[in-house]
């Protein structure tokens, strides 16, 4: 057989399966040592501290965790977090990433390792990246073959759609999530594959780490169901499909029953039951008339079940989706009704260009991935194309759902790019005999056709071209099954292939440069987009150098450290994880947001005159309010611009007191300056952003730089709060609430009256009267 | 189980001899240990419809207790009959990889996990 290049003949079998898995194992450590590494910029950049705003919450039970033990964290009951009402922690948590790094805490501190639990809570993300790696290694694997599985975990250790959500010191639920759903799956095609209740039942534990450590657990135990009712119906119904789904479902049936979103694991789990028995029954009848009746019974059963599913649905005896599951559906449904979701940003929509910043070139080759597990349709192969489907769907409603999108493009993608790779680096030749001579030259033409224009694009769009590609290269072999079996009749079905070794390089330098670009995109992308610790703002000076702006630890050491241990802080919700975990101050409200009305009583107080707010501040024990102003620095996530979510979240429970209309200009516009309707100059957080704002430009305009207008030179006043503290650059700003007046005035006639401001004659004209009497 | 009902309500009439058919070919064809296997998920449905009528027609107070019970059934069903058809000798083309020996150590940490689960869930 012709070979395109030599190759050794005098190696054995043993020396080369050696060599490999050398190989492997060097190319796997360093895709690890990437992962990690690729990770890393914050804490390089800045410090190891926690990012974000939910991971401070995560820290805080883990320290209690780690301090206390698991008795004591499960049955926590915080006093501090909403405060007059409390949070019961260890029944509203998933408590799964917590627990993780206590093992790991404890198990280092066996082996006298003592590790500050704070760098195990900041460096727990990039050290499951590795592992989250091998796991896409061995999904790839079984879908393909080990070097499609080592391209899977190389991209997945570097994409940034992946990196956004486990960088250092991101110690979020997503750290761990995605390794177990990559495991939980890679358990679940090996079950199916092998028909072992072995590997059913360690998807199944792994699933149940699964629950216990992201809400997204949904999204498995959907996924599973459907990937078994496609292959009933496709036909493909076998004891290992038995096997593996009976043995991976024992545990969703102790998860609530009650809810939809299980139900279908149910459904197909009982459709799943009769199945089998009809197919057992089968094996011992083989009468076609019974066959009939048999699929004649099973079809009657599937449908008087889902009715029964329907039914009890509408009685209300299994509870209906979640607003926040319904939305995804009903796009438009979180934005009518619960404007809590819908004013979260990372619930909108995804636009093309996240795609192209998160997946670069994968998002070309995904595709041709999931078209070439049609060629091959394996009942693994059902699955990606299943999980591909339904998680671009979900990826396209969903910002925060690009996630579980991004292993997926991985694995797909691997696999387009290594047939891609099989197929130009594999060194047989066509045998070009000379009786077939005449198709030959068609082939080649067709070849070396969609091998050319590929090294012209290279320079002009070279994502484009290698999606063009791969595409090309399935493209033109159907082409020539098509010419072939029309001219030649079959004769001269052999003759397809690559001639030559310039065409095989053409395409390669192709593909290798993309591979380097990818990694120059990735690093790049990461470096600059996803490295951020939020906490701590950086900008860079005209000299280059860089300045840190860290306004957000000065305000909360402050109050640490300057108030009473029990004075209650009341903020947007935003950041009450924060103030508990730096602050140490009870809250009103925080991030998890499970009480709708608590938090629409703080969006009330907040865009209430102070009249109206003052009362309820008092009625809640606040003795601080926290405000974040970006006005002077330009810092555009401020309080003011999230303030019309705090109206719209308010105006769900009190429609008849705060309408969004009134904090509009009369032409509908959204300002801050002179032209601002009264309802917004009045408000409570108008005038705690604006307190004293006009005063620090001295005679000058006073132009907030975020909105980008000018503030009026007489700023508002403040009768009912005193200015406490405001930290360096005027980002975060907190007030005190005044105690009543002493001599039961109220508050805004007594700070009248100590202005000097002459009161009104009435009340020397009552008295003179009084005396008359 | 619905089981013979299901085969049989859509049309009465060959409904003896069909059913008669099924029994007589079960017994003769199949082995002994699979009828003991098939004795075991007998017991299983009984035990697990007198708990479901338990339920249904007394209480369901301790309603954590109940589906751990029931679901102790449920699982061990479908476990045992994994089991059943790893075993089964006509099955062995499917099942290359799993040999009756692997299949019962599988069967027997499934049960031990399913247990475990079962016991913790019943608190």
């Amino acid at each position: 057989m012709p070979t395109a290049y030599p190759l050794p003949t005098n190696v054995s079998p043993a020396t080369v399966a050696n060599t490999a898995s050398l190989l492997r194992i060097v190319a796997f450590g360093l895709i690890s040592a990437a992962a990690i590494a690729s990770r890393l910029f914050a804490v390089i950049n800045f410090e190891s501290i926690i990012h974000e705003f939910d991971p401070w919450f995560n820290y805080r039970a883990t320290r209690v965790l780690a301090a206390k033990g698991f008795y004591e964290f499960w049955n926590w009951f915080d006093p501090t977090a909403w405060y007059p009402l409390g949070r019961v922690v260890g029944g509203t948590i998933y408590p799964g990433l917590m627990a993780t790094s206590g093992v790991i805490y404890n198990f280092l501190h066996y082996f006298n390792l003592p590790v500050d639990i704070r760098n195990i809570c900041v460096l727990l993300a990039p050290g499951f990246s590795a592992l989250t790696a091998w796991a896409t290694y061995m999904f790839t694997a079984e879908l393909k073959d080990p070097s499609a599985g080592l391209l899977a975990a190389a991209f997945i250790g570097i994409v940034p759609g992946y990196i956004s959500r486990s960088v250092a010191g991101s110690y979020d639920n997503e750290a761990i999530a995605i390794f177990l759903l990559m495991f939980t799956f890679y358990c679940w095609i090996k079950a199916l594959k092998l028909g072992s209740a072995f590997f059913g039942t360690l998807a199944a534990v792994f699933y149940f780490y699964m629950v216990a450590a992201w809400g997204g657990y949904a999204f498995i135990t959907n996924m599973i169901p459907v990937h078994a009712l496609v292959l009933l119906l496709m036909g493909r119904f076998s004891g290992r499909l038995y096997v593996a789904y009976s043995s991976w479902f024992r545990f969703v049936g102790f998860q609530p029953v009650r809810t939809s979103e299980h139900m279908g694991a149910l459904g197909v789990f009982g459709l799943l039951q009769i199945v089998a028995f009809a197919s057992l029954v089968r094996s011992h009848v083989s009468s076609k008339q019974f066959q009939n009746l048999l699929a004649i019974s099973v079809v009657t059963m599937g449908v008087l079940g889902a009715g029964a599913f329907v039914v009890m649905t509408y009685k209300g005896w299994i509870a209906p989706w979640t607003g926040r599951f319904y939305s995804l559906w009903d796009t438009g449904y979180a934005k009518k009704y619960i404007p809590i979701i819908a004013s979260v940003s990372e619930h909108q929509p995804t636009a093309w260009p996240s795609f192209f910043m998160d997946l670069q070139m994968l998002i070309f080759l995904f595709p041709a991935g999931v078209v070439m597990c049609f060629r091959d349709l394996r009942d693994e192969h059902v699955f990606v194309i299943i999980y591909a489907v339904v998680a671009s769907y979900f990826a396209g409603v969903m910002v925060r759902l690009m996630l579980t999108l991004t292993p997926v493009v991985c694995v797909s993608a691997a696999v387009a790019f290594s047939t891609l790779l099989d197929t130009y680096i594999d060194p047989t030749e066509p045998e070009a005999t000379t009786t077939e001579a005449p198709t030959a030259a068609p082939t080649t033409t067709t070849t070396t056709a969609t091998a050319t224009p590929d090294s012209k694009k290279i320079k002009k769009a070279v994502a484009a071209a290698q999606a063009g590609n791969s595409a090309s290269s399935i493209a033109s072999s159907t082409f020539n099954d098509i010419v072939s079996a029309t001219t030649r009749k079959g004769k001269s079905s052999k003759s397809k292939g690559i001639w030559g070794a310039d065409a095989r390089l053409a395409v390669l330098l192709n593909a290798i440069g993309m591979l380097a670009f990818f990694v120059f995109h990735c690093t790049w992308v990461t470096s600059n987009a996803y490295s951020s610790p939020s906490v701590v703002l950086a900008s860079t000076n005209s000299d280059g150098s860089q300045h840190i702006i860290d306004d957000y630890r000065e305000a909360y050491y402050w109050l640490r450290q300057n108030t009473p241990q029990d004075a209650v802080v009341m903020s947007w919700w935003d950041y009450g994880y924060q103030i508990a975990g730096m602050a140490d101050r009870p809250t009103l409200v925080d991030n998890n947001t499970w009480n709708n009305t608590h938090i629409a009583t703080v969006g009330k107080a907040m865009s209430s005159p102070e009249e109206i707010a003052y009362p309820i501040l008092r009625k809640h024990d606040v003795d601080y309010v926290l405000i974040i102003f970006g006005g002077l620095l330009g810092y555009s996530g401020d309080d003011i611009n999230k303030f019309l979510w705090m109206v719209r979240i308010a105006q769900g429970v009190w429609p008849d007191e705060i309408q969004e209309p009134n904090y509009f200009t009369p032409t509908g516009e959204y300002r801050v300056d002179d032209r601002a309707s009264d309802a917004m100059k009045n408000s409570l957080m108008y005038k705690m952003s604006y307190y004293r704002f006009a005063e620090l430009y001295g005679n000058q305009n006073a132009v907030d730089r975020v909105r980008n207008q000018a503030i009026p030179k007489v700023g508002p006043t403040l009768d009912y709060l005193d200015e406490a503290f405001t930290s360096e650059n005027w980002i975060v700003r907190i007030y005190q609430v005044r105690k009543e007046d002493p001599l039961g005035r109220d508050l805004k006639s007594a700070n009248a009256f100590e202005q000097g401001k002459k009161k009104k004659r009435s009340k020397p004209v009552s008295k003179r009267r009084v005396i008359v009497n | 189980m619905a089981r013979k009902t299901s085969a049989a309500s859509t049309d009465p009439a060959p409904r003896n001899d069909a059913i008669s058919a099924l029994f007589r070919a079960y017994s003769s064809n199949t082995s002994d240990r699979l009828k003991f296997i098939d004795a075991f998920l007998v017991f299983l449905i009984l035990s697990g419809v007198i708990q479901f009528a338990y339920c249904v027609l007394v209480t369901n107070f301790p309603f954590n207790a109940f589906l751990a019970g029931f679901s102790s059934n449920v699982g061990q069903f479908v476990l045992t009959a994994s089991l059943r058809s790893q075993v089964n000798p006509e099955n062995k083309t499917e099942f290359k990889e799993v040999s009756p020996e692997r299949a019962f150590a599988d069967f027997v940490l499934g049960s031990i996990v399913l247990h475990f689960f079962v016991y913790n869930f019943l608190g």
